[in-house]
């Protein structure tokens, strides 16, 4: 007869799935669907071991499709919702992510990469799902991503990924990977009382002013659950403030451009970069999740033979941190995007660099991560140019 | 329709139930089930369009009407109703 | 224009009336009869939601005066179980069409019938995809016409009764939009039955069905409903397959007692945790008894 803490608190030994795992729980996450899927099913294994000790619900669906669309339901019940797959899945759940962005559901997704396309390599690393993540769903719209390096930020990130989606109400992408889902090595889990916790804007005033999409000066419109008395119409159609269907071209604009402008207006508070010699860098390592590891160690040997390298690690990805990218695109010679994928975020450095700096691609792609030599010799390239 | 709804005071005597039929014009859109399936022919198309062009039905003999609500029921438009009466019989 | 009120508008979001539905269309008979359900069962409506997916159907969650979720093509269902399993409090009606709940949703039908979850799933079939323009559908009778069988239909359709009967639902009903006393009732039962239920409603498409197959108006499939209806109650579901031309078996079909998703689960859990499962175990027996 055993009932658990949500908060681990404690200095663990774990992988970086079930690190996620931890940190959904300690972020209030207490309801799980999903489906069973290579790099990632240890995520919802740990989730049907824990959510009933803390009196959550596990499920486990049918499909992606049915995980995320239990999700985006239990959420509109007021309750914190999580689902974690890999690139099938994450295609299958694509449709419903949009619904999640058009009716501002919060939720957390977690994409553990493997190479694709298609079945590719289930049980081996990749990053090719990094465009998906940001275009694909159909129509426009923002996202918030984020890509753990460590066992240690599954955890951290998962918190901060729900803190996120609460405060701006729309589903938030953890992009890990195969190694970091599987890595498995030191994981201080915090007590309680010092993890940050965000909770959703809730409407509580009387029920015939509710209009359930008036936004609040952030952009973000207070929410209530189903059940509350409300009596809410939430619907994935074009809707005004009401959330009455409307296939007026104004009420399109009004929507789609505050879906946006709420991340992109808050894109400072979303943003979160790590660097590193950034100080005297002429050429800049921009990478994300276990490409950023490597090209960590790459950065310590073009140190060593006298390079003057800076590294810089994505922990957002989206909203992409243009205005980091241009103020160094201003002063460096060159950026190298060492990546899991044919050239995906290695496309917007290039962008943001707007040819001021050189930005030289460094690919695999997935299967195996990069060996630093080989983004040190981009950095040579770099050098001469 | 302006014409509210009379309730006669109950006596001993045997009665029926009668109705009395509101129609909601504007929200008609001329399927007709309420004429066809009224048992007591109550209601009838009329000549009338309502603003949107829907060929209307029209009460044409209420005294006939027994409150059974099988208009009301069966209008897919919330269009028709039906308040009870009383009448001794 | 105190004309324009009627009895049930507090149920309804009647600012949005007129519907979007063509005239003769029977969804707006199916969705009164769900309302004057709701209305009569005195439950409270403060907590009952409706979810619906896509189509003409699916439209419903927004006219009525409920919480309501009109969510993807298909996925009604699993929405719907995640809402239910996070506020078990919550009384949830999925409200779909046939295209909506048995071809893009059929997985998540049969899987939520087989789960028990109690729901409430109330199935328009007008046989049809109506709101695309009367493509066939996985209930379209074999060799009617629609635009996407020119020469008429040769696939066999679901009989939607035996498929989630088959699939572990505990109320399963049939009724047409013409027997709507019948149907209050049904919804009534189904609603308050602990589990997953599900009432199929036979609904004329006068646009996308009637009209390419020769078979007149919504009155002329109304007549239909009245007069070519055989009411066989217990029927085994397998028997109540609709072809063209024959007798529409209509009636309860389904009607047991087996646990719920929340009665095993908790039953299950019970033995391993202490809170907060153990208290409804004694629920939870009562079924398993009645079940065996």
């Amino acid at each position: 007869m055993k009932r658990g803490p949500a908060v681990l608190t404690g200095v663990h030994f774990i992988n970086g799935d079930v690190a996620c795992a931890e940190g959904a729980l300690a972020a209030g996450c207490r309801f799980f669907a999903g489906y069973p899927i290579t790099p990632a099913t240890e995520i919802a294994e740990r989730m049907a071991e824990r959510l009933p000790e803390v009196g959550g619900t596990f499920i486990q669906m049918e499909d992606e499709i049915a995980s995320i669309s239990a999700v985006l339901g239990a959420s509109w019940a007021g309750v914190k919702a999580m689902t974690a797959t890999s690139g099938p899945g994450f295609s299958l759940m694509m449709e419903n992510l949009g619904f999640g962005y058009m009716t501002e559901t919060p939720c957390v997704i977690v994409n553990v990469q493997r190479g694709g396309p298609s079945t590719g390599l289930p049980t081996l690393v990749g990053q090719g799902d990094m465009m998906q993540a940001r275009w694909g769903s159909h129509g426009d719209y923002e996202t918030i991503a984020l890509a753990p390096s460590s066992a240690q930020e599954m955890f951290d990130l998962t918190i901060a990924a729900f803190n996120l989606s609460e405060k701006y109400r729309l589903p938030v992408l953890i992009m890990s990977d195969a190694v970091i889902g599987h890595i498995t090595e030191r994981v201080i889990i915090p007590p309680e009382e010092e993890i940050p916790i965000v909770n959703r804007k809730r409407f509580t005033g009387p029920r015939e002013t509710y209009l359930p999409y008036l936004p609040e000066d952030d952009l973000v419109p207070p929410m209530v659950a189903a059940g509350e008395g409300y009596r809410v119409y939430i619907t994935g159609l074009t809707h005004d403030e009401r959330g009455y269907p409307s296939t007026s071209p104004d009420a399109q604009e009004r929507l789609v451009r505050r879906l946006a402008e709420k991340v992109r207006r808050n894109a400072r508070d979303i943003i979160r970069l790590e660097e590193r010699g950034m100080e005297d860098a002429d050429v800049v390592l921009v990478a994300y999740g276990i490409s950023a590891r490597v090209a960590y160690r790459a950065m310590e040997l073009a140190r060593a033979a006298g390079r003057r390298v800076g590294w810089l690690r994505l922990i957002t990805v989206w909203p992409f941190p243009e205005e980091r990218l241009r103020e160094l695109a201003a002063r460096v010679r060159a950026f190298i995007v060492p990546e899991l994928n044919l050239g995906q975020i290695a496309r917007e450095v290039e962008r943001c660099a707007a040819g001021r700096a050189l930005t030289i691609p460094v690919l695999r792609p997935g299967g195996a991560v990069h060996d630093p030599r080989e983004i040190l010799a981009a950095i040579e390239e770099a050098s001469h140019v | 329709m302006s014409v509210e709804p009379t309730v006669h005071t109950p006596s001993r005597a045997v009665r029926r139930p009668r109705g009395r039929v509101f129609l909601l014009t504007e929200r008609c859109k001329g399927c007709r089930f309420c004429v066809e399936f009224c048992p007591r022919h109550v209601l009838a198309m009329s000549d009338r369009f309502n603003s949107k062009g829907y060929h209307v039905p029209a009460v044409i003999a209420e005294e006939l009407c027994t409150d059974c609500k099988m208009c009301e029921l069966l209008c897919p438009e919330f269009a028709i109703y039906v308040v009870r009466l009383e009448e001794e019989r | 224009m105190s004309e324009e009120r009627h009895p049930l508008d507090h149920l309804l979001r009647a600012d949005r009336l007129p519907h979007i539905w063509c005239p003769g269309c029977g969804i707006g008979i199916a969705m009164r009869c769900l309302v004057l359900a709701l209305e009569e069962l005195r439950i409270p409506l403060d907590r009952t939601v409706v979810v619906s997916g896509i189509g003409c159907s699916a439209r419903v969650a927004g006219y009525v005066r409920l919480d309501g979720f009109h969510t993807t093509h298909g996925r009604a269902i699993p929405f719907a179980t995640g809402l239910k399993l996070a506020n078990p409090d919550l009384t949830v009606i999925v409200f779909s069409g046939d295209g909506d709940l048995a071809a893009i949703g059929g997985n998540h039908l049969i899987h939520a019938a087989r789960r028990n979850v109690d729901l409430t799933v109330i199935c328009v079939n007008n046989f049809i995809y109506g709101m695309t323009g009367g493509q066939s559908g996985p209930t379209t009778p074999l060799a009617a016409r629609s635009t996407t069988t020119p020469y008429g239909n040769f696939e066999p359709p679901f009989n939607l009764p035996a498929l989630v009967a088959a699939s572990g639902a505990v109320y399963v009903a049939r009724w047409t939009v013409f027997h709507v006393r019948r149907l209050i009732t049904a919804l009534q039962e189904a609603i308050t039955k602990r589990g997953f239920s599900f009432v199929e409603i036979l609904s004329p498409c006068p646009t996308g069905y009637l009209r390419r197959n020769k078979l007149g108006d919504a009155l002329d499939m109304m007549r239909v409903f009245k007069t070519q209806s055989e009411i066989r109650h217990g029927a085994p579901p397998a028997e109540v397959g609709i072809e063209l031309g024959k007798k529409l078996i209509l009636g309860k079909f389904v009607d047991l007692e087996r646990p719920t998703y929340h009665e095993r689960m908790r039953k299950q859990l019970a033995a391993f945790f202490i809170e907060p499962y153990v208290e409804k175990v004694s629920e939870e027996v009562e079924a398993e008894e009645v079940e065996s």
